[in-house]
């Protein structure tokens, strides 16, 4: 049976063609992830596979499988991921729904780009919907969290 | 929205409208003793007793089911160790309501923030208050009762110390969490107890009367109106714990989708769900029966609901349902429907607002303008698709939802199920997103029905993106025509608003193609321009689908309209669109419906207009600020420009400029928006902001990229790929947003009132970069 690390632990896949979405949330009880529109355009389920931001909706536990996957849950043990602190500090989420996905997407970038301009935050960030308008304050969180928080 | 609609089906609305104003004396507050008896006291020096005895006033919320509830062993309680728990009756989609109103709570009893709890309540309305959350209006109805909450509190608690103390109770004050014992000089005797300490005490006592109750002056506020108070949720938002629909868990719990019919008004004709039991995972597939019969209120659209282990084996499932639809007579079709709306506005219509003689000014006229605005149908569209849990165990059900309407929701679980209230539990979950569509329970009914069809297992009902934009109930479409009659100097001698838009109330009443009187008081009759001859015009339009609420409902397409004709009228007439705006706004005055021809059953947001006037000077003040702000009149590159739109809504005063720029591609961007909102008091300045910062970028999905369009009576799109909005590549990049305490003490409507004037505004400012005039909402996100 194959696994996938999921936040540190291993755990065995029993369907490996079920979305990752599906998987985190109803076989382990990850619920901070959160189904948006099950098609990949919307962002609120973006998780890292191995570090990367992805769309946990259209990424199968099989394409998971023997890799590490970080969730909302796992980004940081006590919540204080420097993305994490500058969302609080700008106060960004409003129903928060989608906040979940943005923070995971913004954490990749700063991972692979520790100082992002303006335009590859927008590059990075478009694909994560925000119904409640929140983009203002994400973007601000975005540069706050690359200057240290 | 519910409950104003459910008055006027049972004929009381005319009672609310008449809210009589409590007459609570003023106490001599000065004048040395207090005759009031309970808890109240006698000296006039200690800073209690400076504290001002606030006149209760009017608000809709006294006409509500339910009304408002101020007791405080209600929504307080007190732990030992001092941990203030606030219960947060209205649901909480965004507006950080459960925030604000726990702060007004905390405020006035003196609470520490950082020692308080908060915890949603279930949906009864008998025991916490009105709790249907929509119509900007949980501060403007409950600040009143919050306030009193905590005041009766906070003298409970002084009340207990003094007994503990065997001192007067004027001599013991309520401050940062404990009470203190002060002289007869009012100074601090370094004695004091915590609230903890207190807490059985206190909450052994009565309640006292609310008119012996000392509420706080605005300068000893600790909370209400700085802005300093983060949401309380925030860190359980931002580490995924916060509870949503979706994330409620129970024991046994199996997973659902349903496969609805694709028209309004079908039925499943025949069905075959063995090929569905085949999906591993999938462990029963049931028929559901709807509401068929018009109107359907939130009836159950009904068909094939699939259960299993897991929400993707119950999607895989319904993929493999074989279902022959009934499609029945419906051939809804958006483009023929804009034209029917189209010729009618271009008739005379249903006069619901006279005054003056309007034909008579526009035959006399020197000039005039004419023209129509089209709008589309919109989605909530939530972040957060439709979901519910629900289970019956022992002959009660017990749900979780994110419910606008708690209790609205959980009587419509009765019903549905046929139990009896007292058997049924709503429990609110956190709402990922609203906007109306979350007060209308069918997916919440859904929960309870597969669940009673499963023997009582506790069932999730999840909608996915497509169900939520298919099965909804949509924005109104409409066409508005307004006109404007001038004489030789320009002046504007006459106002005609013909509005054409399917009703609300068809989804709860038999059709009559018109609109009904809440629809008609947002920004259609209650225009509050200075002209001497108005024409307030409905035109007939029967219904083809569900119509229900968008945020700020009505106001968008009327006040899209209106906005955009004002500044093209101007531009007619050589004059600036703020200046113009100024001029029909026109002398500072307080209007008077009824010399103003508005109709006998005017609607004011719900409340009483004695307690809420129209005062044009406070739109005035608002266009000012908002235009000096952005800089009106400044000199801008080519291809940008500056449009402004004003209104007057839910009570508040709001004007925004927005600045648009068009790319070489022809790309509308929006660099900059200025808001200014004179929201009466803003208790919460800091989550007033971000409400009205995400109007602007709600405003841009709505002007630029939303639409629900029906073909052959079924919705044409499916999820975002094709109901687009706004994303981080194309939003107003700063949304300056300006507060005017217009009314100290006395908060208006935010949620809404900062969505509406975006979209005329954005025109306007389209035209004033590029020329061209767009008429048409969504406008796409390219001028060509």
């Amino acid at each position: 049976m194959p696994t996938i690390n999921v936040n540190g632990a291993d755990k065995d896949v029993s369907d490996p063609a079920m979305p990752l979405l599906w998987y985190l949330r109803d076989e382990l009880n990850l619920t901070g992830t959160k189904y948006g529109c099950g098609a990949g355009v919307c962002g609120a389920c973006t998780v890292h596979v191995d570090g990367v931001a992805v769309r946990s909706c259209i990424t199968s536990a099989a394409e998971a499988a023997g890799k590490k996957v970080t969730t909302i849950e796992g980004l940081s043990p006590d919540g204080e991921h420097p993305v994490q602190k500058a969302w609080r500090q700008v106060s960004v989420p409003q129903c928060g729904f989608c906040q979940a996905g943005q923070i995971m997407q913004a954490a990749s970038l700063l991972t692979k780009n520790r100082a992002p301009t303006d335009a590859q935050i927008v590059e990075e960030m478009q694909g994560n919907l925000c119904r409640c308008g929140c983009y203002q304050r994400i973007h601000e969180a975005v540069r706050l969290a690359a200057g240290g928080v | 929205m519910l409950h104003y609609i459910e008055q006027e089906l049972r004929g009381q609305r005319d009672k609310n409208l008449r809210i009589s104003i409590e007459n609570v004396s003023r106490r001599g507050v000065l004048g040395g003793l207090l005759t009031t008896t309970g808890l109240i006291l006698a000296i006039d020096f200690s800073p209690a007793t400076a504290r001002e005895v606030v006149k209760p006033y009017g608000t809709g919320g006294d006409g509500m089911p339910n009304k408002t509830v101020n007791n405080p062993k209600v929504f307080i309680a007190i732990d030992k160790d001092g941990t203030v728990t606030i219960m947060s009756h209205r649901a909480e989609m965004g507006t950080g309501v459960s925030t604000s109103l726990p702060m007004v709570v905390a405020d006035e009893m003196e609470a520490d923030w950082s020692k308080v709890k908060i915890v949603a309540t279930d949906g009864d309305e008998p025991k916490y208050g009105n709790q249907d959350t929509d119509g900007s209006r949980s501060m403007r109805h409950f600040i009143q009762a919050m306030r009193q909450c905590g005041a009766s509190m906070r003298q409970m608690l002084e009340s207990a110390a003094a007994a503990k103390w065997g001192v007067d109770a004027a001599l013991c004050s309520a401050k940062d969490h404990q009470v203190v014992l002060l002289d007869a000089a009012g100074k601090e005797q370094g004695k004091s107890l915590g609230f903890g300490e207190l807490a059985e005490a206190a909450m052994a006592l009565p309640v006292p009367a609310v008119d012996t109750l000392r509420l706080k002056s605005p300068d000893e506020f600790n909370y209400m109106g700085k802005g300093e108070i983060k949401a309380h949720d925030h860190h359980n938002i931002t580490t995924g714990k916060a509870i949503y629909g979706a994330d409620v868990r129970l024991p046994g719990m199996k997973y659902s989708v349903m496969a609805r019919p694709p028209v309004l008004g079908g039925k499943v004709k025949k069905w075959d769900g063995a090929a569905a039991l085949k999906v591993p995972g999938v462990v029963a597939v049931h028929e559901i029966e709807g509401v068929y019969e018009n109107p359907r209120k939130y009836g159950i659209l009904g068909g094939i609901a699939v259960v299993a282990n897991s929400t993707y084996a119950a999607m895989k499932g319904r993929d493999a349902l074989v279902i022959e639809w009934d499609n029945g007579s419906n051939d809804y079709d958006s483009v023929a429907y804009d034209k029917e709306m189209t010729a009618t506005a271009a008739e005379p219509g249903k006069v619901i607002r006279k005054q003056g003689d309007a034909d008579a000014a526009f035959k006399a006229a020197k000039q005039t303008f004419s023209a129509d605005y089209h709008a589309a149908h919109i989605s909530q569209a939530a972040m957060e698709p439709l979901v519910a849990v629900a289970q019956i165990k022992d002959g009660k059900c017990e749900v979780w939802a994110p419910a606008q309407s708690p209790f609205g929701a959980k009587n419509d679980v009765v019903a549905a199920l046929k139990m009896k209230p007292e058997d049924v539990t709503l429990h609110m979950t956190l709402l990922g997103g609203a906007f109306g569509r979350k007060s209308k329970s069918d997916y919440i009914q859904e929960a309870a029905l597969v669940s009673q069809k499963m023997g009582g297992v506790p069932i999730l009902m999840q909608w996915t993106r497509e169900d939520d934009l298919r099965h909804g109930f949509y924005h109104t479409v409409s066409v508005e025509r307004v006109e404007m009659a001038f004489d030789d100097k320009g002046k504007c001698t006459a106002w005609r608003h013909r509005s054409v838009a399917p009703s609300i109330i068809s989804t709860f009443v038999a059709d009559s193609g018109y609109k009904f009187f809440i629809e008609q008081g947002m920004d259609h009759v209650n225009v509050p321009y200075e002209i001497a001859n108005v024409s307030c015009e409905d035109g007939k339009v029967m219904a083809k689908t569900r119509i229900g609420w968008f945020r700020s409902v009505s106001n968008i397409p009327h006040l899209w309209a209106t906005g955009s004709a004002v500044c093209e009228a101007a531009l007619q007439l050589g004059k600036d669109p703020k200046d113009f705006l100024l001029e029909l706004v026109g002398s500072d005055r307080t209007l008077n419906p009824k010399e103003l021809g508005f109709p006998e059953d005017f609607w004011h947001y719900g409340d009483p207009i004695e307690e809420f006037p129209i005062e044009t000077a406070r739109l005035r003040n608002a266009i000012n600020v908002a235009a000096e702000k952005a800089g009106w009149g400044k000199k801008l590159p080519e291809g940008e420009g500056l449009g402004i739109c004003a209104h007057i809504a839910w009570q508040s005063y709001v004007a925004t400029v927005v600045h648009a720029k068009i790319d070489k591609d022809g790309t509308i961007r929006v660099p900059e928006v200025h808001t200014a909102i004179d929201c009466g008091f803003g208790v919460n300045p800091e989550r007033i902001c971000a409400q009205v910062e995400g109007a602007a970028v709600q405003g841009m999905s709505t002007a630029l990229y939303s639409a629900i369009t029906f073909k052959n009576g079924a919705v044409e799109q499916s999820n975002f790929t094709d109901f687009n909005i706004a994303r981080m590549s194309n939003y107003p990049q700063k949304v300056n947003v300006h507060i005017i305490n217009g009314k100290p003490s006395r908060p208006a409507g935010v949620g809404e009132p900062g969505l509406p004037p975006f979209h005329a505004a954005l025109a306007n400012a389209v035209q004033a970069a590029s020329k061209k005039r767009i008429r048409k909402m969504p406008m796409g996100e390219k001028i060509t």
